[in-house]
């Protein structure tokens, strides 16, 4: 899709007029610079077209909708935070304002929150990189093997992305499962032992397994297609002249084709980081078909338990704002950086 | 010997690519799978690969649309349908707005605004669960259609105003130019030319709104409490909560039906919204 998101330079010249034309100027080629000054009746038309109130008119339903459904919620979410709200608060009794309390509580908890969030950016940083790798070495396989061999694989991954999470995770539930689950049937039947019975999901460690491998069986056709259409972007001619010249394929992997998708892979990661950071259907449902709740919650989930499950609803604002203010701060470099490339 | 050892080599590759689709397709093989076959197969030592004819059957789908769960399957299907359309709706008709001021004017606060798109985009729902509880609670809209929805209209306006934003960008104003010179009144300029040019776009997208509205669970969890409320996701969610031994048969049919209409519109549109994943994206 090359032609979405790119500014074709003489439209962009000559709809600014010559009102604003510095701040946002496209990617001009010499084209525009030739067509200027627009043609007069251009710009007759495109003053009678402008009043100025009508980009706003046109802003107003989404104005409307994210100020009332997002800023209102965290403007609310930052209130609660700094008052006592329990289940009392919730049947209409005054919410009392306690200040920072809510927050002194929540950080000076190392077995909850803390243990929490480590666990959460623990497992993130184990997912991305499992992602990404795999991601790149499908995206390399994908290149190597021939035309048929392609479709099969871009058909098997296109399922497992396509699949809904929810029906992905309980799947894998049912893959792993207790009594009659495959893995446990095929398993008796390679090593001999009874493996029915073997429970997956009570130990965290292999539920944590389990869940990378939900997370990343659905992640890594998007990083996968993703990367692999920005490798056939390297002209061949500078592949093969590396491969003359006697450079390995793992040297062509490292001083060629990493460098030509670089960017490629540091918004794959940002999202990743995303995504896997918020985290919350898989590791919900996953505890549901049988996790110990506990020693599995991730932040998301552990912001449901602590306000909707126990009805500490001061704590749980506060988590949420703390929560908030992280995916901000990983989101920054990909919100500049997509400001960049759209040139804004 | 190069030709040989580089056959052999394609030999390697080839199988890598076989495990590759095995891996990606094997979830989805054994739901269908285990939907079809009956429930002595199911719960069995010696595992049935395939519904042959002999033991084929439709029951686990009876049993998940019309037999134990605890929530009841129709008003689930009419909830999620009521939910995602009436989503798909507002997030296009208020994002296609949004994208025309931001890509045919350029006016002040332009630019903030696309930031502040941005950044709402980052802001992740699941921290929001406490506040849009109560706030959905005190418009006395738990439990309804309209609540969930507005939810959701806000949750996907960022990434429609901004994946419009592209393909409004993708026509050139040109034609349009061309067309006003030619006596067409600017509205008319737009819906005759520039509207029809974007059709795909705006399916495009709306099929995406579409997938993340029927997926979603979280604020569905968060909303939509009373069985009768919930929405399909919620629905399935009851099959492996229940506490007695999980009836896998009904819940893989139960995952089969939610996921169909998915499946099919998603692979309509994936080609054509791989690149707008990569510049700014919410993923279903």
């Amino acid at each position: 899709m090359p032609a979405v998101g790119a500014r074709p330079g003489l439209s962009s010249q000559v709809s600014k007029g010559s009102t604003s034309e510095g701040r946002l100027s496209g990617r001009q080629d010499m084209s525009s610079v030739l067509q200027k000054p627009p043609a007069p009746t251009r710009q007759l038309i495109r003053q009678k077209r402008r009043p100025s109130y009508l980009p706003w008119l046109l802003l107003s339903a989404s104005m409307i909708l994210v100020g009332v459904m997002t800023g209102y919620p965290v403007v609310r979410l930052l209130v609660m935070s700094f008052q006592e709200y329990e289940r009392a608060q919730l049947m209409g009794q005054p919410a009392e304002w306690v200040g920072l309390d809510n927050y002194a509580t929540v950080l000076t908890d190392v077995e909850g929150f803390w243990t929490v969030l480590a666990r959460s950016f623990a497992l993130m940083v184990v997912l991305v990189v499992t992602t990404l790798v795999l991601g790149m070495l499908v995206a390399l396989l994908m290149i190597r093997i021939g035309k048929g061999m392609r479709l099969l694989v871009s058909v098997g991954l296109l399922l497992a992305w396509a699949m809904p999470s929810l029906a992905a995770t309980t799947v894998w539930g049912w893959v792993f499962d207790t009594q009659y689950g495959v893995v446990n049937n095929l398993l008796t039947a390679i090593t001999g032992d009874r493996w029915f019975g073997h429970s997956w999901l009570l130990n965290p460690w292999s539920f944590f397994l389990i869940l990378t491998c939900i997370v990343v069986w659905g992640a890594v056709p998007f990083v996968a297609f993703t990367l692999y259409a920005g490798l056939t972007q390297i002209p061949e001619e500078v592949m093969e002249a590396a491969q003359l010249d006697g450079a390995s394929a793992f040297q062509r992997f490292r001083l060629i084709q990493v460098p030509y998708v670089r960017s490629i892979i540091t918004v794959l990661v940002i999202l990743s980081m995303i995504w896997d950071l918020k985290l919350f259907t898989q590791v919900f449902v996953l505890q549901d078909i049988g996790g110990d709740r506990e020693l599995t919650n991730t932040i998301g989930v552990y912001v449901y338990q602590m306000g909707m499950a126990q009805g500490h609803y001061g704590l749980a604002s506060a988590i949420g704002v703390i929560f908030v203010i992280v995916m901000l701060a990983i989101s920054y470099p990909y919100v500049r950086r997509t400001l960049r490339e759209e040139e804004l | 010997m190069i030709k040989i050892r580089k056959r052999a080599a394609d030999a390697w590759f080839g199988v890598l690519a076989l495990i590759v689709f095995v891996f990606s397709v094997f979830p989805v093989y054994w739901m269908l799978n285990t939907s079809f076959l009956p429930n002595n197969r199911i719960r069995g030592e010696n595992l049935a690969f395939f519904p042959t004819p002999d033991v084929f059957t439709l029951n686990n789908y009876r049993a998940a649309m019309f037999g134990e769960a605890r929530a009841p399957f129709p008003p689930a299907v009419l909830n999620s349908i009521g939910v995602t359309f009436l989503t798909l709706v507002i997030a296009l008709v208020v994002g296609f707005l949004a994208a025309l001021a931001l890509t045919r004017f350029s006016f002040k606060g332009r630019r903030t605004f696309i930031v502040l798109i941005l950044v709402v985009q980052m802001i992740p729902g699941e921290a929001m669960i406490i506040s849009l509880f109560r706030i959905i609670d005190g418009w006395q809209l738990l439990n309804t259609i309209i609540g969930l929805t507005l939810v959701y209209s806000a949750g996907v306006l960022p990434f429609t105003i901004w994946t419009l934003r592209g393909f409004v960008n993708g026509v050139p104003k040109e034609l349009e130019e061309a067309a006003m010179i030619d006596g067409c009144s600017p509205a008319g300029a737009f819906w005759r030319v520039t509207f029809p040019l974007l059709a795909p776009g705006l399916v495009a997208t709306g099929v995406f709104a579409f997938i993340q509205a029927w997926n979603e669970f979280v604020m569905a969890l968060v909303v939509m409490q009373r069985p009768e409320a919930m929405t399909l996701p919620l629905w399935l969610r009851t099959f492996v909560q229940a506490t007695q031994a999980t009836n896998w048969g009904a819940v893989m049919a139960a995952a089969v039906l939610i996921a169909i209409p998915v499946v099919v519109f998603f692979l309509i549109v994936q080609g054509r919204m791989t690149g707008g994943l990569v510049s700014g994206a919410v993923k279903g």
